[in-house]
């Protein structure tokens, strides 16, 4: 992965005394509370219900083993001994003091990390698919890219202050993973005709209250000018979105009221002055960049192991395991691994300082010393030899990181929520909790099959419930709480927003809702059948008709 | 003491300032919040300048003088001469058009001096303008920034092609002065310098 050099390394030296500065100002009265919000949270600092909430980058996913136990340790040392993966494949401590924030940062810095545009009106984390570089689908392994945009955006001054937060996914695979369509530029690189390296351009997706997927509005783009083409989009966006009002402020609500032809001309004649200009990116620095995601030095292995195909022959602990959370490799004999961060019944994404130091150890012994967050908020070591299968398995196992439920109904996607953020009108933890006991039962999990839900505690939808196949939104009737539930969303190149079934749920309610959808789907499926292809072939009047059908039935179905 | 920075040959200091700045009456109008019809969400919420604002709009008859865009434009032909010795400079807010200024004064350079004036300190449109005004229209005099300027913005004030500063008045300006150096060698190119890193200094192969 990406090594700082002396220039990167300053830059973030620089940047923990500029805070340092900034929090000693603001403790002194010399920064009103107003003035010092933008710059405490440009640096990913939160003022949240309990306490101050940091978030740490983690650029486009990767982090090395040093990295992760150095997070462990910072969790032990200035919180409550864990951390939480959110969707953005960043780290958010959840109750760090706001005095302690600079020496935060300062041990970051050290460990080449830091929290720079995790929050704030500007250009956020770039995120990517987890299996970026190892996926057999892949076309282009994006990630020099994304580094060299992270690069860019950092400290932009012309876009410091944007109207409202930007956020940019690029991917490289011909299955997009990384969610291109939900954000504010989205860059999918491709091989064209010439068989040169080049960028379909998305502008203007974005969840929260108006969710709306993305438009093309390049198919071609020569990645020399990515930095270019994306300074020509944000510039008309910075004087032009609105910032009256933020919740219009985003750019998806620029482009839908002058309509994508508009807004192309108008960054395309923005772009006449911009192309080539000293940002365009050289052969040289790509190189540079690329070079440190050189492919790993993997040997040379049979394609089948022996050892382990006996051990998932004979033990369906470990075959449900593989079947969940193996995944395939581009290099023969290696496979990924995703560690849940999904356990039945606690909050998903959470993990502890042990369980980092364990995940630390385990990416040193079996995947040359990194490994990645996922937007599905789990963890990801991407170069297992098929041989190490087996005692990595035990060992997560140990630790509480092998529950077999990847892609399955309990791998749930949620947000803080009540509990922890200030904007919620529900709680969400507690629901995902309660969903996840529900089902606790490994074989019906499976024979559900692959479903995604998502929750998220208010419509800001930092829990992606839009695209989940199931999703939940924590709504306020009355000063109480409720669910509002949605089926057929769904995330990728079919990417689609879902509807809403009807009223909303009560808490309590909620685990029988889910129950209830899922009969429909069970009873309903043909073979090979999604629960998402299900609703979308049936739509949602039959999933209605069972989840509001007259109590007596109710209890008819379940007794 | 002054408030205000100015930035000469890459070194900043406290000036005293030989400008006066000139600004529009309050208006009568009430404030209208629609979106224009030209440069949509242009005008939300902005307040519109009234013809009334602009005749009733006294300008000291010597020194040198920033005059609000309307009122430059309105008067162009009387300030004529002064114009031409170079007594004045001209002043816009984050939400008015340069377009309007260029169309009204096709060469800048004519100006001694441009000023934007920010509202509200997380207004990050000033930057597009400082950009545009020096690489689009080539301005070369005095760029300057009033109104909400404080000194976490001013590293960026700087690279967007700023070169003087007046931060606001309840702030030390010469405190202000050590976060125009908050970072040595910025990543990517910018009005400052507009090389990326990757172009002026060598990262190795
Ligand atoms: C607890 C503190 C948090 C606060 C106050 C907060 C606040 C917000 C707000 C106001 C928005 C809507 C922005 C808009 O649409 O313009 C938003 C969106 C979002 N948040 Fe959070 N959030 C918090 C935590 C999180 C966490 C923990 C995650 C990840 C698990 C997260 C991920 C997201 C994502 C992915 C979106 C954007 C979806 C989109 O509009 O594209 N947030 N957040
Ligand atoms: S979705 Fe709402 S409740 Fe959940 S973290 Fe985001 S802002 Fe908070």
């Amino acid at each position: 992965m990406y090594q700082y050099d002396e220039i990167d390394q300053q830059i973030v030296d620089e940047r923990v005394a500029q805070y340092r500065d900034q929090t000693r100002r603001y403790l002194a009265g010399e920064l009103t509370e107003d003035e010092f919000r933008p710059l405490r949270l440009q640096n990913g600092l939160y003022i949240q219900r309990q306490a101050p909430m940091l978030r740490i980058a983690v650029p486009y996913g990767m982090l090395s083993s040093k990295q992760l136990r150095k997070l462990g340790d910072i969790a032990k040392k200035y919180d409550k001994g864990y951390g939480h993966f959110s969707t953005r494949q960043n780290l958010q401590l959840n109750w760090p003091r706001l005095e302690d924030t600079p020496d935060i940062l300062a041990e970051l810095a050290t460990v080449q990390m830091h929290a720079i545009q995790t929050s704030g009106n500007c250009i956020r984390n770039i995120t990517t698919d987890q299996f970026v570089g190892i996926a057999p689908d892949e076309v282009i392994d994006p990630r020099a890219m994304a580094e060299i945009m992270r690069q860019w955006s950092t400290f932009h001054p012309e876009f410091a202050l944007l109207p409202r937060k930007f956020k940019i996914a690029v991917s490289g695979t011909k299955e997009d993973r990384a969610v291109c369509q939900a954000h504010d530029i989205g860059l999918e690189f491709y091989r064209d005709a010439n068989n040169q390296i080049a960028i379909k351009v998305w502008v203007g997706g974005g969840l929260g209250r108006t969710p709306i997927l993305g438009t093309v509005i390049r198919e071609h783009l020569e990645w020399q000018h990515a930095l270019t083409y994306s300074e020509a989009i944000i510039r008309v966006y910075n004087l032009h979105g609105r910032r009256d009002n933020i919740y219009k402020a985003r750019i998806k609500i620029l482009v839908k009221a002058l309509g994508i032809d508009e807004f192309r001309s108008q960054v395309e004649a923005e772009w006449a002055h911009l192309k080539n200009n000293e940002n365009t990116i050289t052969e040289t620095e790509l190189a540079r960049v690329a070079k440190h995601f050189d492919a790993m030095p993997y040997e040379t292995l049979a394609a089948q192991n022996a050892d382990f195909d006996a051990a998932v022959a004979s033990n369906p602990a470990f075959a449900a395991w593989v079947k969940r959370c193996v995944h395939p490799h581009k290099q023969a004999g290696y496979r990924a691994v995703t560690l849940s961060l999904k356990p039945h019944g606690s909050a998903p994404g959470d993990i502890t300082s042990e369980q980092m130091w364990a995940v630390a150890d385990l990416a040193d012994a079996y995947s040359f010393g990194e490994l990645r967050s996922s937007h599905e908020q789990n963890l990801i070591l991407a170069d297992v030899k098929l041989s190490d299968l087996y005692p990595l398995w035990e060992k997560a196992r140990a630790n509480g990181l092998a529950t077999p439920n990847i892609g399955l109904l309990t791998d749930i996607i949620c947000c803080p929520g009540g509990d922890f953020c200030s904007l919620a009108n529900a709680k969400s933890i507690p629901i995902a909790e309660a969903i996840q006991m529900q089902f606790d039962n490994l074989d019906y999990l499976h024979d559900i099959g692959e479903l995604e839900l998502n929750i998220s505690g208010c419509m800001n939808a930092c829990g992606h419930h839009h695209v989940g196949h199931i999703g939940i939104l924590g709504v306020d009737k009355d000063g109480s709480e409720w669910y509002q539930v949605t089926i057929g969303g769904k995330q990728g190149n079919d990417a689609s927003i879902g509807n809403v079934i009807g009223p909303s749920f009560s808490a309590d309610e909620m685990p029988n809702v889910v129950q209830k959808l899922i009969e429909v789907y069970l009873k309903e499926r043909t073979a090979d059948e999604r629960f998402i292809d299900t609703v979308r072939r049936l739509g949602i009047a039959p999933f209605k008709a069972h989840v509001y059908s007259p109590k007596e039935t109710n209890t008819e179905v379940t007794a | 003491m002054s408030s205000l920075i100015s930035l000469k040959n890459d070194v900043a200091s406290v000036a005293s300032d030989n400008w006066t700045l000139v600004k529009l009456p309050e208006s009568q109008v009430e404030e209208r919040k629609q979106a224009g019809k030209v440069v949509l969400f242009k005008l939300t919420g902005e307040q519109t300048v009234t013809e009334a604002q602009v005749a009733n709009t006294v300008i000291p008859e010597t020194g040198n003088v920033i005059v609000p865009l309307s009122v430059f434009i309105a008067r162009q032909q009387a300030l004529k001469t002064r114009i031409a010795q170079g007594e004045i400079g001209v002043w816009l807010a984050t939400h008015e058009l340069l377009e309007t200024l260029t169309q009204a004064q096709a060469d800048l350079n004519h100006l001694p001096f441009i000023a934007i004036f920010v509202e509200r300190f997380a207004d990050g449109r000033i930057f597009s303008l400082g950009n545009l005004l020096r690489t689009r229209y080539g301005f070369k005099n005095e760029l300057r920034a009033f109104g909400d300027v404080l000194r976490d913005q001013l590293f960026f004030l700087k690279r967007s092609g700023f070169t003087s500063f007046v931060i606001r008045a309840d702030r030390s300006a010469q405190d202000a002065i050590a976060s125009l150096n908050d970072f040595t060698q910025p990543y990517q190119g910018a009005v400052d310098e507009p090389r990326p890193v990757f172009k002026r200094y060598n990262r190795g192969a």
